[in-house]
């Protein structure tokens, strides 16, 4: 049985079958309607969620499948003390596959332990968001095109940002990537990843500017500055509207360069750009849904 | 000068560097066996100044020595058999280690499940780091 808990888990040939598989449920949504009759996703979300949780019940719906599952702590029985091991243990006997988040690190690698049925990662606190990955990963491949050889800036919290992580993480396996990482100086990318990306030969350069590197990049990742992070106020507010990508500066990118957010997006991407082509946060989303539907029948072992 | 006599079988751990002996009898778990051992402390050495040994009476199958290695690898290991040196062991890093170190990070899921053995991998051969399971955290120095 399998499990995804990283997006590491899986080779690139692997995530190249699995973006096929997307890409395909993509032109034929029809044919994948009834792939999960019968079949039941159980959520489990020890805290909430609205986007990855829905994401996780359409992908399953999509499929000919239904949901179960609790969208925080205090709805389940963790209120009253149960282990994450337990929890698993009779969630196999009610559904065929999970998909877990939990406000703990490695809480769902502790349920696959236990598991009878596949668990899926869906965000364990500041640690991993494979999902996440994987829809970042299948959105630059089917509207680039390809996976590699391009110059992508990420944008914002790169300190905390998980999703920023990640996707350098799952990147850097692909050819000719070049990294732009513009970032005030307090929210820099952690020096782990720095020194990872020298050892691999990654070229790489920090700015802080945003404005200076429009004109280089072909995909521009924008993140969100989490409150949450912050023990101090003065300093979330002071950094929180750092960066702004408004149309003026949209003028300075290139034609074909595309804007991807995870989403949810509060300051930082103004309105006024979503009307713009090249902005596809939200596109982003429904390759979520087909990622993660893709991601069912393959932990599920469905050949359509 | 101290005398401690020879043992028949089992193990004696030279050039423990001083003050770690303790710590080597707890994680490998000597105290919960029913044999005979010597723990000598700050034993005169020309490679180290002082050091500890440890000499372990018991069938030379029932240690784990592979902790040995995390706590550190200069340790030698002469395995005694008929009173007599038969092998010294080379100590090797393991890939996994259960329950010799614990999770320090407030956010690891170890914090708070229970009966959740604290499971460290290696990260990386050469600086010896080891990460847990869960939540990747690096193990710091606890012995």
């Amino acid at each position: 049985m399998r499990h995804l808990m990283s997006p590491l888990d899986f080779s690139v040939e692997e995530l190249e079958a699995l973006f096929e598989l997307a890409n395909d449920i993509e032109q034929h949504r029809d044919r994948y309607a009834h792939a999960c009759d019968g079949l039941k996703l159980a959520t489990c979300f020890y805290e909430p969620s609205t986007r990855t949780r829905l994401s996780f019940e359409s992908a399953m719906l999509n499929l000919g499948g239904s949901v179960i599952g609790f969208s925080d702590a205090g709805s389940s029985s963790a209120s009253k003390g149960e282990s994450v091991a337990d929890t698993i243990r009779v969630v196999s006997c009610f559904a065929d596959i999970c998909a877990m988040r939990h406000p703990k690190e490695g809480a769902p690698m502790v349920a696959a332990q236990f598991s009878g049925i596949p668990v899926i990662n869906a965000g364990d606190g500041g640690h991993q968001h494979p999902t996440q990955t994987l829809t970042d990963l299948l959105t630059i491949r089917s509207l680039k095109g390809r996976l590699g050889n391009f110059t992508i800036g990420l944008c914002g919290d790169l300190k905390f940002g998980r999703t920023v992580h990640s996707l350098i993480n799952a990147l850097v396996r692909y050819e000719g990537i070049r990294f732009v990482f513009i970032s005030p100086e307090e929210l820099r990318i952690p020096d782990y990843l720095i020194d990872m990306l020298k050892e691999k030969g990654i070229p790489y350069h920090e700015v802080i500017s945003l404005d200076d590197v429009m004109p280089q990049l072909d995909l521009l990742y924008m993140t969100r500055v989490q409150k949450e992070r912050f023990f101090n106020e003065e300093d979330y507010v002071r950094l929180k509207d750092f960066y702004i990508l408004d149309k003026t500066k949209m003028e300075r990118a290139r034609e074909d360069m595309l804007i991807l957010h995870p989403l949810p997006r509060v300051n930082e991407i103004s309105v006024e750009v979503d009307n713009d082509p090249r902005a596809v946060y939200f596109k982003q989303v429904q390759y979520g849904v087909y990622v993660r539907m893709a991601l069912i029948l393959t932990l599920l072992n469905i050949s359509v | 000068m101290l005398n401690v006599g020879k043992i028949e079988e089992g193990f004696v751990l030279d050039h423990i560097k001083a003050g770690k002996s303790l710590s080597i009898y707890y994680h490998l778990g000597l105290d919960k066996l029913d044999c005979t051992v010597a723990i000598i402390k700050n034993a005169r050495s020309n490679k180290l100044g002082k050091k500890d040994i440890l000499k372990v009476e018991c069938d030379i199958h029932m240690l784990d020595m592979d902790v040995l290695a995390v706590i550190d690898h200069n340790i030698t290991v002469n395995v005694i058999k008929n009173g007599k040196i038969v092998d010294k062991k080379d100590l090797q890093l393991p890939k996994e280690i259960r329950d010799v170190y614990q999770c320090k990070n407030p956010r690891c899921i170890t914090s708070i499940e229970q009966g959740l053995p604290h499971i460290f991998v290696l990260a990386d051969e050469e600086t010896e780091t080891y990460r847990c399971k869960y939540c990747e955290e690096k193990a710091r120095e606890q012995m």
